[in-house]
Order: structure tokens, then C-alpha cells, then sequence
């Protein structure tokens, strides 16, 4: 019987012929990663054990994005114990304030994540690097340890879903909007143990910023990964930022999947998230007008260039109406700069938004934009939980930078296309 | 091999039930353990169980990756979770530090808080004394029981590696 995409990845890395949906495997891992706040506990771990080495300094990545810089004491003593760690270790892909950016965004743009290999990470949203046809998965800070220590971890290896993508999308929907869509339609458990394998002729019309986002959320509908193709964008990506050899999967013809989802690029419309879960799904024909506090354009699914040129021409002179604060934040240093490059920070200021350094700040109500009681966010982040920007009686409703950038303007949930 | 009481909970008990956020920098697993499921059941937190058995329904531990949930329901003394499905990162949590969960839809259904139910870990058998009646768990394969037996995985690794 024919593998998966995912499956044969798992497969190379545990020096395997093949394998199949349940089998338990020992692979090696090609990076692990870890940040300000799953670090610490691993380190625990692994010196609790009594490990002395690392596995490999160049093959672990600790990037202190949640809390950074520094919003209190605790968070500070969180990113000293990882960066002694670091240092002690002699690890190489250690990034700090000023060098740093989310994770998630920072990995790929670095080329520390390529096509075909395996990545762990002790961050839920390590899927992320799906997009580049590699298999990443979110794990805890104990698997991280023992990732550091090994260089190898279990798998379970998982059945898939195909998403099979036709079409090509319209003008302000994206890859946000074929996600929420996915999500609404399966629902946050749907995907469980499970792999999102894409594909279909509708993958090659997507930019790589909108694959990363598909990915991103993977998790929000359950998934161990969700993963894409490897076609002339993503070498094209890849190219000047990996030097070392990689290798592009294919799944076999005659793969097994346990069920099929096609969704029609072109007939998808702005879609959004209510609270409080991402699978709470609307159009944007059903949600717009709601009133709005508080907007937040960046995070790990949604704060790379694209999203903040989408943003940026949304904004061009035009205001953000008054009563709304809008929070813009580039998901890392070289998004920024680039920014300011084209002009888009500029933008942003003058319609009235804060321009942040890159952090995950608001997207886990950690700072940078918590919310008081009864208030309310549009933003391009991926939970909506209770209480996720702040108080337990706050909302987040999750949409594309387009609607977010849109609403900014009119002060209330809006179709980008109406402004 | 266990013998204990039912606490049993229902569909998609979140980590931030079994351990509400604001008690993750707790000094101890013991210390987590006054707080587990605090939020909806504080006469659980209220008290240790040790040999106790916790009941979940399906997507048990969904949420955050964070670590401290498996540790504060091993810390109160709870000697294995039976749910009708995990959440995935939660079920590598547990048994990458060596605690006992299985997945089973029929007794997860099936049995009552308060009910007396034996568990063998090693053939997958849930006996619920109460009622009479049994469920055939999937059993752990070799190899994660060895993680479990070892106490978790850095444990395993080190023995490995020690030889
Ligand atoms: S941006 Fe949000 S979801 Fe992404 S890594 Fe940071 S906290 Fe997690």
C-alpha cells in the first residue's frame, strides 16, 4: 500500500522501507525547537535526568518570542534560564531580543527548516513548517528534552485527511480564509492525530506566506501536522536561504486517506471566527457590523510581509476610527525592516496604529494589548478561547489582515471589498 | 495493575481546567495538585486520591502543550485516566512522564463516578467492580510500556544510554 507525504518523511527518518497509520517509530529529528516559556521546563527535565551534552548544538533553535522583551520579572527569569542554557551548550540557533521574532515566522525565514525533514517543537503551532513540505509537530517541554538529549523521538504515525484545493482565490481572501473555512467545516477536534495533507491544482495559485498560515492553524482543527507539496514556489523560497542537501516528498499514487475534503478556492468568501472557538465559523456576510475595541494585525499565522502589505493598502491614507486601537506587529526583525523599507511603517503610523517589535504579545494575552472586561478584537491571530487576549469575559474573533485591516477603518466587523 | 474511585468529567476538559493558568509557575507537582480541576470541581482539588481513576470523554486535554497537566492529575494521586479519546499532545505528555492513561470509548461511557474499577495495564482490561461489567482497552504497545515502566522517557533515555 502506498504512503502519505508525512508518512514517507516519518518512514525516511526512522531508516525504514515504509510504515503505516498506527505504527509506533523511533525517528531522527533534523531541528528542535523551544521558546521562553516551554525552554525552561525542558532544561529542568533534561538536567534532572542527568544529561550533560546536547545532541547536536546546531540542530536545536530556543527563540524567546512570548513574552519579549521582557513584560515582568518572571518572564525574565524564564528567558535567563534559557539563554545560561544556551550558552552553557554552546547552541548555536539561540535568538534574543533584537535578532529574535516569533518562532514560527523566524525558522523558515532563516533556513532552519527545509523541505523533507523533521522538526519538533515544544510550541503548538510548530505545524507551521508544513508549508515547506517538511513534517513539524508541537510537543511538549519533556519530548523537547528528550529531543535535545537523543536527537530522536516516538511517533505515532498518523492517518491523513486530504484537502484536495481547486480553483484560484479572489480579490481579500487569502490562505487565513481557506483555513477558518476548513476549520468551521471539520470542527476543532477533526482532524485529530490525524495529518492535513493539501493538494490538488488549486495549491500552485497560493503564495508561500499563504501556505504558512494554512499550516499554522492545523493545529486548530486537531492535527499532528498539515503539509504541502513541494513545487517551483517553494524552491524558489528555499533557494539562498537552505544550503544543505533536502529532499522533496511526493505521496504515492495510491496512498490512503481516510476521508477527502475539497474546497473551491474561488467560490470561498472573507471568513471569520467567532467566539470562542476557530471552528465558530461565519462568511463575512453574516458577521460584519459587529462593533470593535480593539484590532491586532501580526502573530505566528499572520504577521509576514504579505499580511502587512494586505494591511498596509488597506490602511493608505485612511484613518483608524476613533474608539478603536489597532496594534500592528511584524512577526520578526527582517518583516520589519522590510517594512520600513517600502513604506508600509509609515503607513501604519500615520492611519493611527501602533507599529510594535516583533513578539507574540497580545496573542496570548501575555501584554502589548491585553483586553478589559466586555471588550472586544478582531485579529489576525489562530484562539479565540475564553479569555485568550485578557479578561474571561473579552472576545477575539479571529479573520484574514484584510478584514482586520478594514474593520480598523469603520470601527466594526467589515468586508474589505465595501470599504 | 489498579483498584480505585471514579471522578468522572465529560467532553473536551481542557489543560486549562486541569490546570488553570494563573497556578503554572506552582513550585511542585504537589503543589499543581491543590489546583487540579479546581475550576470545576473543587472538591477534587480539595483532597489527595491516591489509587483513584479519572474518567474523561472524548478529546481529553485539548488545549496547550503545557506539561503541567498530566503532572498535577499524577501529583493528586490518580492512578490512571481512562477517556474516550486524547487530545495528542496531552498523550504524549502523559507518557513521556510515565503515567498511565487508555483509551476507551465503551467504559468511558459506560462507568459512574463513584463506581470501584480495576485496571490492567499490562492486557488492556477495564473491570468496572460495581456493575460486573468489562472493557478491553487498546493495550499500550511494548514499547510504550517500557517508557512508562522506565518512568517516563528521559528515564528510558538515560538508561539507554547508561547501558
Ligand atoms: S504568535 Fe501566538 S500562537 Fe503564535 S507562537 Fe506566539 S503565542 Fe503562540
Amino acid at each position: 500500500m502506498g504512503m502519505t507525504m508525512t508518512q514517507k518523511i516519518l518512514a525516511a527518518h526512522a531508516g525504514l522501507p515504509s510504515v503505516k497509520a498506527g505504527d509506533l517509530i523511533e525517528a531522527k529529528l533534523d531541528l528542535v525547537l523551544g521558546n521562553d516559556v516551554t525552554t525552561p521546563v525542558a532544561v529542568g527535565v533534561f538536567e534532572k535526568a542527568g544529561f550533560e551534552t546536547v545532541f547536536d548544538k546546531e540542530k536545536i533553535a530556543i527563540v524567546l518570542d512570548h513574552y519579549t522583551p521582557c513584560k515582568d520579572i518572571k518572564s525574565a527569569q524564564l528567558c535567563k534560564t534559557a539563554r545560561e542554557f544556551a550558552r552553557k551548550h554552546g547552541v548555536t540557533h539561540c535568538y534574543d531580543v533584537g535578532e529574535a521574532g516569533i518562532e514560527h515566522a523566524l525558522l523558515p525565514e532563516l533556513g532552519l527548516v527545509a523541505p523533507g525533514e523533521l522538526v519538533i517543537g515544544a510550541d503548538s503551532h510548530t505545524c507551521t513548517y508544513g508549508a515547506l513540505g517538511a513534517f513539524s509537530t508541537g510537543v511538549g517541554s519533556t519530548d523537547m528534552a528528550a529531543g535535545m538529549a537523543s536527537g530522536e523521538n516516538w511517533f505515532k504515525v498518523p492517518p491523513a485527511i486530504k484537502v484536495t484545493l481547486t480553483g484560484k482565490l479572489p480579490p481579500f481572501v487569502s490562505g487565513k480564509d481557506v483555513i477558518l473555512h476548513l476549520i468551521g467545516r471539520i470542527g476543532v477536534d477533526g482532524a485529530l492525530y490525524k495529518s492535513l495533507e493539501f493538494t490538488g491544482p488549486g495549491v500552485s495559485s497560493l503564495s508561500m506566506d499563504d501556505r504558512f498560515t494554512i499550516a499554522n492553524m492545523a493545529i486548530e482543527a486537531g492535527g499532528k501536522n498539515g503539509i504541502f507539496p513541494v513545487d517551483e514556489k517553494t524552491r524558489a523560497y528555499v533557494e539562498g536561504r537552505v544550503s544543505r542537501p533536502w529532499t522533496a516528498y511526493e505521496a504515492d499514487p495510491d496512498a490512503e486517506y481516510e476521508s477527502e475534503v475539497v474546497i473551491d478556492l474561488g467560490a470561498l468568501r472573507p471568513t471569520v471566527s467567532l467566539p470562542h472557538l476557530p471552528s465558530n465559523t461565519r462568511t463575512i456576510d453574516e458577521a460584519k457590523g459587529m462593533p470593535l475595541d480593539q484590532v491586532v494585525i501580526g502573530s505566528c499565522t499572520n504577521g509576514r510581509i504579505s499580511d502587512l502589505r494586505t494591511a498596509a493598502a488597506i490602511l493608505k491614507g485612511r484613518k483608524v476610527a476613533p474608539g478603536v486601537r489597532c496594534i500592528v506587529i511584524p512577526a520578526t526583525q527582517a518583516v520589519s525592516l522590510q517594512c520600513l523599507r517600502e513604506g508600509l511603517t509609515e503607513i501604519f503610523l500615520e492611519a493611527g496604529c501602533v507599529f510594535s517589535t516583533p513578539t507574540c504579545g497580545p496573542c496570548l494575552g501575555g501584554h502589548m494589548g491585553c483586553m478589559a472586561e466586555g471588550e472586544r478584537a478582531v485579529a489576525t491571530t489562530n484562539r479565540n478561547f475564553v479569555g485568550r487576549m485578557g479578561h474571561t469575559e473579552s472576545e477575539v474573533i479571529l479573520a484574514s489582515p484584510a478584514v482586520a485591516a478594514a474593520s480598523a477603518v469603520t470601527g466594526v466587523l467589515t468586508d474589505p471589498a465595501e470599504l | 495493575m489498579a483498584t480505585g474511585k471514579v471522578f468522572k468529567y465529560g467532553d473536551n476538559v481542557d489543560t486549562d481546567v486541569i490546570i488553570p493558568a494563573r497556578y503554572l509557575n506552582a513550585p511542585s507537582p504537589a503543589e499543581l495538585a491543590k489546583h487540579c480541576m479546581e475550576d470545576i470541581d473543587p472538591a477534587f482539588a480539595a483532597a489527595p486520591h491516591p489509587g483513584d481513576i479519572m474518567i474523561g470523554g472524548w478529546n481529553f486535554g485539548c488545549g496547550s502543550s503545557r506539561e503541567h497537566a498530566p503532572i498535577a492529575i499524577q501529583a493528586s494521586g490518580i492512578a490512571c485516566v481512562i477517556a474516550a479519546s486524547f487530545a495528542r499532545i496531552f498523550y504524549r505528555n502523559a507518557i513521556n512522564i510515565g503515567f498511565p492513561i487508555l483509551e476507551c470509548p465503551e467504559a468511558a461511557a459506560a462507568i459512574q463516578s463513584g463506581d470501584t474499577v480495576t485496571v490492567d495495564f499490562q492486557t488492556g482490561v477495564i473491570t468496572d467492580e460495581t456493575t460486573g461489567e468489562s472493557f478491553q482497552a487498546l493495550a499500550f504497545p511494548p514499547f510504550i510500556q517500557n517508557i512508562i515502566a522506565h518512568g517516563g522517557l528521559l528515564q528510558y533515555l538515560k538508561d539507554r544510554k547508561d547501558g
